[in-house]
């Protein structure tokens, strides 16, 4: 017993010594943290993603040696979608690397909270793509946050737009029942107040139903829109709570494909578990959906056929895999526009702010970078720090996600009020200065 | 009106089944030593997680054979450990001098059994039948790891001592489970029926829903704890299990041997995490998620006592039924009548009806009174 206590002992010592003794780096390396999850409840949806992400920063430094010679010193910290956790991992990994950290993707809208008061203070940009603050999308107040691609608002009209075209126009949702299944979180909150806001506009019902976390016990909600009888249920959940959802939602017999899932309710580990009872079920898409496009060429020839990729090759299609490699891709190129006016060499994350806000990606960009039938052009100013408002409707047809509807664009008659209202309040509740977006170059 | 709320409490009640099945593994092993065991949840997601992999595949994503071939060595240990001592027990034979040399050689022999088997039956999903065996198998390992390496060394410690450890040991199964199964969602398909049955429609418009799963699964948990209660009452190790509950010194001297008693309550209870997480991996898919399931059996607790099994039942099905129907017909009228800010109150609500039970019977609904004299 003795002789296994000191064996213990010895090992515990040994690991503490391992890690004091990593260190020393390259100095021609833009260092980027990773705060991803691939632990904890909300591991199945976070694993593809951060797949995705790696597996994107090791194809620029394989491909192209780095971004124009700077390479990416890239590390990981589990946040198990933890704020707590995330914050700990922020403030550990923010001085990295010779510059510190470039930007940070929280990958929770929590944590994206917890971070938009620390970002200007250790000036380093928050880019929550598809997530976060809504009314951070202005940048006159909201200078360190890039909410690129759409925040909750844009999801959530679209969707509604995509009901009343379905349904033969705004004016038909009178006297409908529409219900929100969400996770009672920042995140799930997010898009109450623009649903509110449709509703009191075109007269149809509103109600929104909380469900707790983790979201595995959903029986009294569904028992409820059995009773109540709603015309759609809109679903924004995270993790297990989809497909608990969907479950639920086959158990009460409550017609699939009146169910909208948001961008995050819409990837495979969401509706595989369901099996046959998510035939239907429609999502929201952020841009991009599920499918091979040309950078997955270049992810084979320079990862997966050297052993290299972090995933299957088979999984590199899937919804939240792409999704990675979109807001990898997003970052690397904010960090070469910010490089045509700082010089090709590691960046601080101020300068890194400039290139994000500077960010213009053309078709023809888009092309080049393999990304062409997965985004459309985007171009971030100080005003807008979304870029672009355009999303898509897909379908689970029981073995692949199917894109069913055109391009919508969320109207910005209804959200650009809300955004100027929402964040003028922040601002006059934190004290902050607001920029004048005129006088930026 | 009436049918909306007896299609909810049926509901409930149902899920309420199933959280008396987590809250049994907690009473076991509170009876027998006393001790809390925080790790009751991790031991739930252990065993659904080892299930599902060995069972079969989701998307192909396969297990490692390494994998397979020791699931099937812990398992060939097991049953060359159980046919010793059927046999022994059948010979009516003492123990001789060189008991522990023959318990080693079965074991090696067990094992490089189960483990040849395995490999040669290659990489592949097990039939579910198999798949509980190995699991069973390996709970009981796990139940004989936790008895040797952390609580024999606790022995005479304060109460508060073995609940850290437990504490301890539900992280390391946690993550532990997690790094050798993966932490995607996988499935266990018990072939529950999914279609929902609609009983009554003639009285009720839209008739009464019942979740078909939910019932077969409720029936399973019942089977289970009228098992368990047999278990503790008619049989000898069930009626030492008892000695020991009531108090350690006298057990131990008249010659009950104390260890021997936490090994086989700690691997009775890991098969009852085994069982609830069979059924609630059916139910949701087995993921993480299903260690938190565990937190649904504190007011359970509460409510029942920590000593009692039909204090476990009967507390499930009313804080099953109590949760789902504040929900439902409290929650609305409480936002609407106070102006509320919303949000679910099934979570926090079922712990507050535990607390006002605790109100009027301090030991919980079947707990034994405490009765001190000065």
């Amino acid at each position: 017993m003795r002789l296994m206590k000191a064996a213990l002992l010895g090992a515990a010592v040994a690991a503490a010594g391992l890690t004091v003794a990593s260190g020393a780096q390259a100095q021609n390396e833009q260092f980027i943290p990773g705060l991803i999850y691939r632990t904890g409840a909300y591991a199945p949806n976070g694993i593809p993603f951060a797949n995705g992400v790696a597996d994107y920063y090791a194809l620029v430094n394989e491909r192209d040696g780095g971004i124009n010679g700077v390479k990416i010193l890239y590390e990981e910290c589990d946040t198990g979608y933890a704020t707590d956790r995330g914050v700990e991992c922020y403030e550990r990994l923010k001085g990295k690397g010779p510059t510190g950290a470039a930007y940070v993707n929280p990958l929770s809208t929590g944590i994206t909270f917890a971070l938009t008061e620390k970002a200007p203070v250790d000036k380093i940009p928050v880019i929550s793509m598809g997530y976060g603050r809504s009314e951070s999308r202005d940048g006159s107040v909201f200078q360190w946050n890039f909410p690129l691609l759409g925040t909750y608002w844009s999801a959530a009209d679209i969707i509604m737009q995509h009901i009343a075209l379905k349904e033969g126009g705004f004016e038909k949702l009178k006297g409908k029942k529409v219900v929100l299944v969400y996770h009672d979180s920042p995140y799930g909150k997010e898009p109450i107040a623009l649903l509110e806001q449709r509703a009191k506009m075109h007269g149809f019902e509103f109600t929104p139903m909380p469900v707790t976390h983790p979201g595995v016990e959903q029986k009294a909600t569904w028992l409820q829109i059995r009773q109540n009888r709603p015309d759609y249920v809109l679903l924004w959940g995270w993790g297990i709570m989809n497909s608990t959802s969907i479950k639920e939602a086959a158990a009460v017999g409550f017609p699939r494909d009146k169910m909208f899932g948001v961008w995050w309710s819409g990837a495979e580990p969401d509706v595989r578990p369901a099996e046959g009872g998510a035939k239907g079920y429609h999502a929201a898409m952020l841009q991009h959906g599920a499918g091979q496009f040309g950078v997955h060429a270049d992810l084979k020839k320079f990862l997966y056929d050297k052993g290299k990729g972090v995933a299957k090759y088979d999984e590199t299609g899937e919804v939240l895999y792409n999704r990675g490699l979109v807001n990898a891709m997003l970052g690397v190129e904010s960090i070469r526009t910010a490089q045509k006016k700082f010089g090709n060499k590691p960046l601080t994350g101020e300068q890194v702010r400039w290139g994000i806000e500077n960010l213009d990606l053309s078709a023809a960009r888009l092309k080049e970078l393999g990304f062409e039938g997965m985004l459309q052009p985007l171009k971030v100013s100080c005003q807008d720090h979304e870029g672009t408002r355009a999303g898509r409707v897909q379908q689970w047809d029981g073995a692949k996600w199917v894109v069913v509807s055109d391009w919508y664009q969320s109207d910005d008659k209804v959200l650009k009020p809300m955004v100027d209202a929402a964040a003028k309040k922040y601002a006059e509740e934190k004290k902050l200065p607001v920029r004048d977006c005129s006088k930026e170059s | 009106m009436l049918g909306p709320f007896l299609e909810t409490l049926i509901g409930g009640l149902l899920t309420g089944v199933l959280y008396s099945l987590v809250a049994l593994g907690f009473v076991l092993i509170f009876k027998a030593s006393g001790v809390f065991n925080f790790a009751q949840g991790a031991m739930v997601l252990f065993a659904a997680l080892t299930i599902a992999r060995l069972a079969g595949a989701i998307d192909n994503k396969e297990v490692f054979l390494g994998q397979f071939v020791a699931a099937a060595a812990v398992l060939g240990v097991a049953l060359a450990l159980v046919g010793w001592y059927v046999w022994r027990e059948y010979m009516a034979r003492g123990g001789g001098g060189d008991e522990r040399r023959k318990v080693l050689l079965l074991s090696l022999l067990g094992a490089v059994a189960g483990g040849a088997a395995a490999y040669a039956y290659g990489k592949g999903a097990w039939p579910m039948w198999l798949a509980i065996a190995a699991t069973a198998a390996i709970m009981g390992l796990l139940a004989y790891a936790i008895e040797r390496l952390v609580l024999r060394h606790l022995v005479n410690q304060e109460g508060i001592i073995l609940f850290m450890a437990t504490l301890g040991i539900a992280y390391f199964l946690d993550g532990f489970g997690q790094t050798l199964w993966g932490s995607d969602i996988y499935k266990i398909n018990l072939g529950l029926p999914k279609d929902p049955i609609f009983l009554f429609e003639g009285v009720f418009p839209g008739g009464l829903l019942v979740d078909p799963g939910d019932l077969v699964a409720a029936v399973i948990a019942a089977v289970l704890v009228i098992v368990l209660a047999l278990f503790f009452q008619k049989t000898r190790i069930g009626r030492a299990l008892r000695a020991v509950a009531d108090d350690h010194a006298a057990a131990q001297s008249v010659g009950i041997p104390l260890n021997m008693i936490w090994l086989v309550v700690w691997t009775v209870s890991g098969l009852v995490a085994l069982a609830a997480g069979l059924i609630w991996g059916a139910k949701l898919g087995v993921q993480f998620s299903i260690s938190l399931i565990a937190l649904k059996a504190l007011p359970v607790l509460i409510l029942g006592g920590f000593t009692s099994v039909p204090g476990a039942i009967v507390g499930g099905l009313i804080i099953g039924a109590g949760e789902k129907l504040s929900e439902v017909f409290l929650a609305p009228i409480l936002v609407k009548q106070f102006d509320l800010a919303g949000g679910g109150i099934e979570n926090w609500f079922a712990y507050m009806l535990a607390l006002v039970f605790l109100l009027f019977r301090p030991q919980g609904l079947f707990g034994e009174r405490i009765i001190e004299r000065v």
